[in-house]
């Protein structure tokens, strides 16, 4: 019963040692120089960019999916009475409707807080002299489309030929749009970082050969393989890595932090129902493991592709 | 005592060597070294010695030829196999080539530790191999705090410490006093005694006389000739008798 504890103690007592005895070949505070600053800034670049390009998804899903039912019809009529008149019909018409879920008739309180930014409501602003149009706040069951616009526009016609019908999704389209192409700048950003964090230990590597390039003599002439200095050196950019995605990670959740209040302050409905779950935040965590697994393989390939070269 | 035997160990047969495009440094080099033989490679400064080392410790590819060495094709080896053929030799480099960041000790054990024996294995031969090279006080010293005649004490340490198939030493005794190179001349003869191969590339008369029953081989401008019939098979023994002083009695 004992017996595989044992073994598993064994090995892991035989592979520190051998670890140990491989890592005093080189002299590891020499290996990397700044490299941990270096992957830190490049994690915490990319903590930000991760986080923000997840937060722009889930704005965009969490509006779509606010607005992808909804439908606006629009009582546009000089007459305060007859508009008033053709919203009552028109309510009653739509709520009637196929794939209606509700409606409702926007009151004019609410209305009037809608035009209050431009319009004012003191006493000599002269809202009331201004034809707003009455509102009907529709929801269907499934998205809009045109077919069902349609319908409802042949619906209204007889009882309120004043309405205009639109879909809610149509005035945000290009807000989607420009957060889409947000989404794929944060993408673009990742994949560069990602790149440049190769670049950077692949230049530190071969500095790093370059440095000790007579050790590695030294030690092939005794018999030492490629893969054992391969190991010294992916262990010494694992520990690297580690330490500056630790610290990028850290970095990154404080931009983080203070980016999301920033946006809390705003006030904006769309800014403040979104943020970042849960799967969105081991998605983030899981960034310096990343760094650490790409840095460890490209020292890997860097050295045993070096080495290669050497007889 | 350990016979030697008519094993063969290494086999050159015409081989060449050119650094780059310039001439060559070695040529038509033939010779047979057999295992358990004590040879001294001979020759002025500039005949090819440390070249024609370089090919036996698998350093340096030759222009032509064919080397074969413990039974296999050394020129057509695949690389990954080359760091078995080299555990199974011993080093003195001309030059030391001692790690400079590692102390006396970790650089004795170096062979060792690439080789993955335990650390609880190491300890014991490498102090005891300091102790016998006379650097028992000095294991922690860092090789640049080391005089020459240390350091080079120290690369012997680390060749032999291995119990290697074959030593090959290049200039071993070049900056040790006369004592001294004959102490390291004993251990080289003591390991040869194990069944060590020793090729011992020198240009010093005296150390090759202390030595009576090696073959010696000369190069000159990159051409081997055969004072000893050390090359022929079988290798005609050195008729000189050995003086008393030299076995030690």
């Amino acid at each position: 019963m004992s017996v595989l504890p044992a073994m598993v103690e064994a090995f892991r007592g035989e592979w520190r040692e051998r670890a140990s005895a491989e890592s005093r070949l080189l002299p590891q505070g020499k290996l990397s120089g700044p490299m941990p600053w270096v992957i830190a800034i490049m994690i915490g670049l990319t903590v930000v960019a991760t986080a923000s390009g997840l937060a722009l998804r889930n704005t965009a899903s969490v509006a779509s999916a606010d607005v992808a039912g909804g439908v606006t019809v629009q009582i546009v009529h000089g007459a305060p009475r007859e508009r008033d008149r053709q919203a009552q019909a028109a309510l009653a018409s739509v709520r009637s409707a196929p794939g209606v879920v509700s409606a409702r008739l926007v009151p004019q309180a609410e209305l009037d807080a809608l035009v209050e930014p431009w319009l004012g409501t003191s006493a000599g602003d002269d809202v009331n002299a201004l034809p707003v149009p009455a509102l009907i706040d529709v929801r269907l069951s499934g998205s809009a489309n045109e077919a069902q616009l349609a319908a409802l526009r042949t619906r209204l016609k007889a009882p309120a030929p004043a309405a205009r019908i639109d879909a809610q999704a149509s005035w945000l389209a290009p807000v989607f749009k420009a957060i889409g192409g947000l989404q794929w700048l944060a993408s673009g950003l990742i994949a560069l970082l990602a790149f440049a964090t190769v670049a950077t230990v692949l230049l530190a590597s071969r500095n790093a050969l370059t440095n000790h390039r007579t050790t590695i003599e030294i030690v092939h002439m005794l018999g030492g393989t490629d893969t054992q200095i391969a190991r010294i050196f992916q262990r010494s950019m694992a520990v690297d890595a580690a330490a500056g995605g630790i610290g990028g990670l850290m970095l990154g959740l404080v931009a983080i932090v203070a980016l999301g209040r920033q946006f809390a302050a705003l006030g904006s409905g769309m800014m403040t129902s979104t943020g970042l779950g849960m799967i969105d935040w081991l998605v983030i965590c899981c960034i310096p493991l990343a760094g650490v697994l790409l840095a460890v393989l490209t020292a890997r390939l860097t050295v045993l592709g070096a080495l290669r070269r050497m007889l | 005592m350990n016979q030697p035997d008519d094993a063969e160990i290494v086999h050159f047969d015409n081989v060449g060597l050119r650094y780059g495009t310039g001439k060559e440094v070695l040529t038509d080099v033939s010779f047979t070294l057999y295992s358990g033989r004590f040879y001294f490679l001979t020759g002025a400064s500039g005949a090819g010695k440390t070249s024609l080392l370089k090919l036996l410790y698998l350093a340096q590819r030759p222009s032509r030829g064919l080397i074969r060495m413990f039974g296999t094709d050394a020129i057509t080896l695949p690389r990954e196999n080359l760091p078995g053929f080299r555990r199974r030799l011993g080093v003195v480099f001309q030059d030391f080539r001692l790690v400079q960041h590692l102390s006396a000790f970790d650089n004795v054990a170096l062979p060792l530790r690439v080789a993955g024996v335990p650390e609880r294995e190491i300890v014991r031969p490498v102090t005891d191999m300091l102790e016998w090279v006379g650097l028992g006080d000095r294991s922690h010293a860092r090789p640049a705090t080391l005089s020459g005649g240390e350091q080079q004490r120290v690369a012997i340490a680390r060749a032999v410490i291995g119990r290697p198939d074959m030593l090959i030493a290049d200039e071993p005794t070049g900056n040790v006093d006369p004592d001294m190179a004959v102490k390291l001349l004993r251990l080289f003869e003591a390991l040869n005694r194990l069944g060590t191969t020793v090729v011992v590339a020198t240009h010093d008369v005296h150390l090759i006389q202390k030595m009576p029953e090696s073959l010696i081989m000369r190069l000159d401008k990159g051409r081997l000739s055969d004072p000893t019939g050390a090359l022929r098979y079988p290798p005609r023994r050195v008729s000189t008798p050995p003086r008393p002083e030299v076995l030690g009695a």
